[in-house]
């Protein structure tokens, strides 16, 4: 009897959402749609949109992280709005105002801590996953009254965070094992980092340079050793072209036992080994890339790119390390997102109002649909992924 | 100029005729300076797009500085062509000279400093 009386009281919850069936999140995910401050809630077995959530704010620059159980993600807006969404009640859970102008965020290792990085106020904040409470801030102040603009947050095992500060030109690491007394580490990163990412592993945090050729590495399972300039002089003193607009990190991976990087200022991916770090070949391509993303067997690398060339797609094969597509997949691509084995990329082209879907095998176009001005695309397949 | 003043006392009805006149200058010069970018509503999708993405699309920004009338105020249309052509060396302030000419560059930081228009949506 009780049982029965929970299902009607389920019923009831979900009732509204017109999602009568019980299902499973694992191929749900979300579309940015940045000017109307939406996102659509989509199906990657169905490849289709399910619903739209209105109400997020200004997702001009946006960003989502994963519950690890697939059914709550996190929005990170331009305007310092964190948006808590019920992807099975396809609603908005909790919203809250945390800062003037943010970035993105991360989920801790646990699940129970979110962190949203800040441009103003320079810094970052922790957040209870459950409640969106605050617990606590780390400013980013690197000197006496000087605040940075933070870049590259990612989770890293530990229940820390890492991350860079554009002014201040470091990377710092903050351990929340204590949730509301965070304790940080500092440690020199070179010019202006413009974003940064963790290796798949948890092992290593990437912070791309900006203001000089080259990354910044540390190892953090030796945080002691502090961190390196791997791929310095890469450009080798030549004048790199203007750069409008900066590379994300966050796509690259390991694909292949070596890294690939979008090159700043530069019409290529830069290639590395994954062990010595040390480069080992370049790809010429069309455009200054944005993101380079390994697909999930790492097979592939699809790379987009900044304007005026963001209406093409190049796909690298790391096996013979040549590009073997060009696409158009539309005007003004902004992001691409693999399903979670890889069989198709979502590519979104802000400009036409679409979200194109490819089979990686064919590199042929398997379905698209509208959406406004779409933007990220993210799937919940994050929410298992350490730097996601 | 002492004359050309005394005359407008003198003679209201040439004043209020020479400030018609001076208006439809306005006017024209107005009309002309719109009509000197062909493609202005390309022009304001990538001030508030492709700049927007330093900038912020709501230009308030971001990695870059806020473009908005209140936070340019203390800037001249000049100073503003110059660094969207020429970029700002050592910040990420790329020069649009390969992309933009100086009309447009012109044309944008005027707008800019009243106030960039949204995109027709």
């Amino acid at each position: 009897m009780m049982r029965w009386l929970g299902w009607i009281l389920v019923s009831l919850t979900l009732g509204g959402c017109a999602a009568p069936a019980l299902r499973g999140t694992g191929d749900l995910g979300v579309v940015i749609e940045r000017a109307r401050g939406s996102v659509q809630l989509v199906d990657t077995t169905q490849r289709m949109a399910l619903s739209r959530i209105d109400g997020l704010g200004d997702l001009s620059h946006a960003s989502v992280v994963f519950a690890r159980d697939g059914r709550y993600a996190y929005v990170f807006g331009r305007d310092g709005g964190l948006t808590k969404l019920d992807l099975l009640a396809s609603r908005i859970v909790k919203r809250v105002m945390q800062a003037g102008n943010s970035i993105g965020g991360a989920i801790s290792q646990d699940g129970r801590i979110v962190v949203a990085q800040n441009y103003t106020p320079g810094g970052i904040k922790a957040f209870d996953a459950e409640t969106l409470e605050l617990l606590a801030e780390v400013p980013a102040e690197y000197a006496p009254g000087k605040f940075s603009k933070v870049v590259g947050l990612a989770d890293v095992p530990g229940q820390r965070f890492a991350y860079a500060l554009f002014e201040g030109g470091e990377i710092w690491i903050s351990d929340f094992s204590n949730p509301r007394k965070p304790v940080t580490q500092r440690f020199p990163a070179g010019l202006q980092p413009y974003d940064g990412l963790v290796t798949p592993d948890g092992r290593h945090y990437l912070a791309g340079l900006f203001g000089e050729d080259g990354i910044a590495l540390l190892d953090l399972w030796q945080t002691e050793k502090g961190s390196r300039k791997i791929l310095a002089n890469y450009g080798r003193g030549e004048e790199k072209l203007p750069v409008f607009k900066m590379p994300h990190l966050r796509g690259w991976a390991l694909a292949a036992g070596r890294a690939w990087l979008p090159a700043i200022g530069r019409h290529e991916v830069l290639v590395a080994d994954a062990l010595s770090w040390q480069e080992t070949a370049r790809v010429a391509v069309k455009g200054q890339p944005v993101f380079a993303m390994a697909s999930p067997d790492g097979r592939q690398i699809w790379v987009n790119f900044a304007h005026p060339d963001n209406g093409w797609i190049q796909v690298i094969d790391t096996l013979s390390g040549k590009v073997v597509k060009t696409l158009q997949p539309g005007r003004a691509v902004l992001h691409m997102e693999f399903t979670p084995r890889g069989e198709n990329v979502w590519i979104s082209a802000r400009d036409d109002n679409r979200v194109s879907i490819y089979d990686t095998r064919s590199l042929e176009k398997v379905g698209e649909f509208a959406a406004d001005a779409p933007s990220g695309i993210f799937f919940t397949s994050r929410a298992n992924r350490i730097g996601f | 100029m002492h004359e050309r003043r005394r005359t407008f006392n003198v003679r209201p009805m040439r004043t209020v005729a020479f400030f018609f006149m001076v208006l439809g200058f306005v006017a024209i010069a107005i009309a002309a300076e719109s009509n000197s970018v062909a493609n202005s509503t390309e022009l304001i999708r990538l001030v508030r797009q492709d700049c927007g993405s330093c900038h912020g699309m709501t230009l308030q920004g971001g990695l870059g500085t806020p473009l908005t009338r209140e936070a340019l105020a203390e800037r001249s249309a000049e100073t503003l062509a110059a660094t969207i052509l020429y970029g700002r060396p050592g910040t990420a302030m790329p020069a649009w000279k390969t992309l933009l000419s100086e009309v447009e560059a012109n044309w944008i930081a005027d707008r800019l400093l009243s106030g960039f228009p949204e995109e027709q949506r």
